[in-house]
């Protein structure tokens, strides 16, 4: 899923063929079929966090890490899974064209032990590039649960070309990998093979040669690999059920709301807990100023503005993300968003959109620039476009928080248990209307500018894996909270400073965004908003998280209320301002669908090559917010 | 035949693969070659999709797709 904060940065969108090297340097390139570990390998060797998520096309561009093993050193590419050298979605080129151009030393296929007769079509293509590879089986701890049992020796003769049976996991089987690769890398001679496979482009000949291919991997396989077949009906046997006409949707839709009730539930206290800690230590800090000396115009900035923007965004936005992405990367992980893609594929067809846009849309929870890039796992232009426009209605890391922190302030009534239900309800329900403006947009433009029917479309249930809970929800607690971190230095406190400036710099006994909120105000009354709200959205424009704490810097600069010491607060606050419970839902909708941040939209330019696109990526979310906040404030003022 | 008109639990061979262009690459990367064995597992919602159990893999393909293939 790329949920982490490494895919999200943006030099992650390099992809370099010619790799430098100093002297005792070896380029290692790890290839192999969609999800059989490689980035568990690479994580292995590297001692990097490069995510691993079980489902196809995790990995979109290639990372890099490197390891050092007697004396030398290795630099490691972990190009994207790929099924074969001749297919060509955007993904899969980059590993193409690494292998074939790239300036490696040697190549480890990577290949699924519970799966090897497919996956061995991969290094028989790579074989015939190149003598330096090693194949890699990989997952043999999951191939012995199922009782395949793989004769290395047999293979290994028959091949002639070196073998290792791996659980990266585990680190089984490792030392004898980077052995064997400081072999591979110090050989002399390279075949270059590589007119062998150019040259062949005739469909025929390519077709005999697969035929060929599948031929002998499957005679190798009857002879040295071992199945059960009661074992194998497992995965069946789940997915009769998982997948099932009648009980996959629904079941879908109760995991999601189970994942936001936990969510809800078990965000409230650390964020009390953290709210405390952190607004405690703002008294002390104001104290500090003040016994230096400091004029309250600095004090002004730095505490009241920059430090309370930070503590906001800490408070409300690390908790709930903290449980929220490792509970995802746990679905993630044991195989589960490949079910999803697969239940919901009929909508995405109705709508002339990608089933995998479905996988593009989880990568979105994360970050919508990460959810953009992981389009390129869509092949067809015409509906990777669609994916990347639509992209923004999925809320991400930034636009979440606020979600589940307004249905937890207005919409949980009775102080009981019900209390956790009715916004897990509601968070669920703005999940839903993202997914059906998702749906509804990518049907209008395959109906208009961007027409066409449908692409071919196969999709790959791999294996269930049980996931390694503790590692996974130690490492994704971890990413998260650096992410959330990181953003809260970087984003929300100079945007703090700043909405400081601009609520305490007067013209004509006024602050400047008292004027400003005085200008936008009829166009936000129009909608269900109000001026203040417009403009908390546009200072979101770089970063989504400073919504609420420019929100409340904004009205607390203006309204009775001028300090707060907990969240539990905030609902005053607000009503106090004005708000009702459309205002609430209004501004869930409006940040739900509203234009997307500016890294996203520079990652669209970026992916798209395209002014236009990158407007229509702009301009089609805006118009939705306003459109379906007019809507719900028109009706909501008929009925009231 | 063609494989979409294959019933759920059966297992048949390849007989012909006639996608063209880039599905056709797509279509022989996974082993949908000439004598694969193709079981069908299930169909998912609204017949839309199909799961095949392709060279010891679950693969889902819609019927556009699996009308390509000719099996026997």
């Amino acid at each position: 899923m790329g949920l982490t904060a490494q895919s999200v940065r943006l030099e992650s969108l390099k992809d370099i063929y010619e790799i430098e090297k100093k002297d005792k340097q070896y380029i290692i390139a790890l290839a192999g079929n969609p999800n059989t570990g490689k980035s568990t390998v690479f994580n292995y060797l590297t001692g990097l966090n490069q995510h691993t998520g079980n489902w196809p096309g995790k990995t979109v561009v290639s990372a890099r890490g490197q390891f050092k093993y007697n004396e030398n050193e290795y630099i490691m590419v972990d190009l994207p899974g790929s099924y074969s050298l001749f297919t060509a979605s955007k993904d899969e080129e980059v590993t193409r064209d690494f292998l074939c151009h790239g300036n490696y030393d040697a190549v480890v296929v990577v290949a699924d032990a519970t799966c090897l007769e497919r996956n061995l079509n991969l290094a028989f293509q790579v074989s015939e590039l190149t003598n330096r590879i090693i194949l890699c089986i990989n997952l043999i701890d999951e191939a012995r649960k199922k009782n395949i049992i793989i004769d290395k020796e047999g293979l290994e003769n028959e091949l002639g070309i070196p073998l290792v049976l791996t659980s990266a996991r585990s680190g089984q089987g490792m030392d004898e990998l980077k052995n064997l690769i400081e072999k591979t890398a110090h050989k002399s001679t390279v075949d270059g093979a590589e007119e062998l496979l150019y040259f062949n482009q005739d469909e025929e000949i390519r077709e005999k040669i697969s035929e060929d291919n599948y031929n002998y991997a499957n005679r190798l396989k009857q002879k040295y690999v071992k199945e059960d077949i009661n074992k194998l009906n497992r995965d069946k046997k789940i997915d009769d059920i998982i997948t099932s006409k009648k009980f996959g949707i629904p079941i879908m839709l109760a995991l999601l709301g189970l994942i936001f009730w936990i969510t809800i539930t078990g965000a409230n206290m650390p964020s009390q807990i953290l709210a405390d800690i952190l607004f405690v230590f703002q008294y002390k800090l104001d104290a500090a100023f003040i016994s230096l000396g400091a004029n309250d115009f600095i004090r002004g900035i730095l505490v009241d503005g920059m430090y309370r923007s930070l503590a906001w965004v800490v408070s409300v936005m690390l908790p709930p993300m903290a449980i929220f992405f490792p509970l995802f990367t746990l679905f993630e992980d044991l195989g589960y968003l490949p079910r999803v893609a697969f239940n919901l594929d009929h909508m995405f067809k109705k709508a002339g959109a990608h089933g995998k846009m479905c996988l593009t849309m989880c990568m979105g929870f994360g970050c919508n620039a990460a959810g953009v890039i992981g389009c390129r796992i869509i092949d067809s232009p015409r509906e990777r476009l669609i994916a990347i426009i639509t992209n923004n209605l999925v809320p991400c890391n930034g636009r979440f928080p606020l979600i589940i922190v307004l249905s937890a302030a207005f919409f949980a009534f009775t102080g009981t248990f019900i209390d956790s239900i009715i916004p897990a309800l509601f968070i669920t329900l703005m999940v839903l209307m993202g997914v059906f403006a998702t749906l509804t947009v990518s049907f209008l433009l395959s109906k208009t500018i961007l027409k066409g029917i449908p692409s071919t479309f196969t999709l790959e249930l791999p294996p269930y894996r049980a996931p390694q809970a503790g590692r996974i929800i130690y490492t994704s607690l971890l990413d998260r909270t650096i992410f959330v971190l990181s953003r809260a230095v970087i984003v929300a406190a100079p945007a703090g400073a700043a909405t400081w400036l601009l609520a305490n710099i007067y013209v004509d006994d006024m602050s400047i965004l008292i004027h400003a909120a005085n200008y936008l105000e009829p166009l936000g009354r129009a909608i269900g908003l109000d001026g203040f709200i417009l403009i908390a959205f546009i200072a979101g424009f770089p970063a989504n998280e400073i919504v609420i704490p420019v929100l409340l810097m904004a009205y607390m600069s203006t309204g009775s209320l001028t300090d707060f010491e907990s969240i539990s607060l905030l609902r005053q606050i607000l009503l106090s301002n004005g708000w009702t419970a459309l205002t609430a839902i209004n501004v869930m909708l409006f940040s739900l669908l509203h234009w997307p941040c500016s890294t996203t939209l520079w990652t669209i330019k970026k992916e798209t090559c395209s002014l236009k696109w990158t407007f229509a990526a702009f301009i089609i979310p805006t118009a939705l917010a306003f459109l379906a906040c007019f809507a719900t404030a028109t009706v909501y003022r008929l009925i009231l | 035949m063609k494989l979409v008109d294959v019933g759920v639990g059966k297992t048949v061979k390849v007989e012909q693969n006639s996608a063209r262009d880039y599905l056709k690459e797509r279509f022989l990367a996974l082993g949908l070659t000439k004598g694969a064995d193709v079981e069908v597992l299930r169909k998912g919602p609204k017949n839309n999709l199909t799961v095949y159990r392709i060279r010891g893999a679950m693969i889902a393909l819609r019927n556009e797709e699996s009308r390509l293939i000719e099996v026997l």
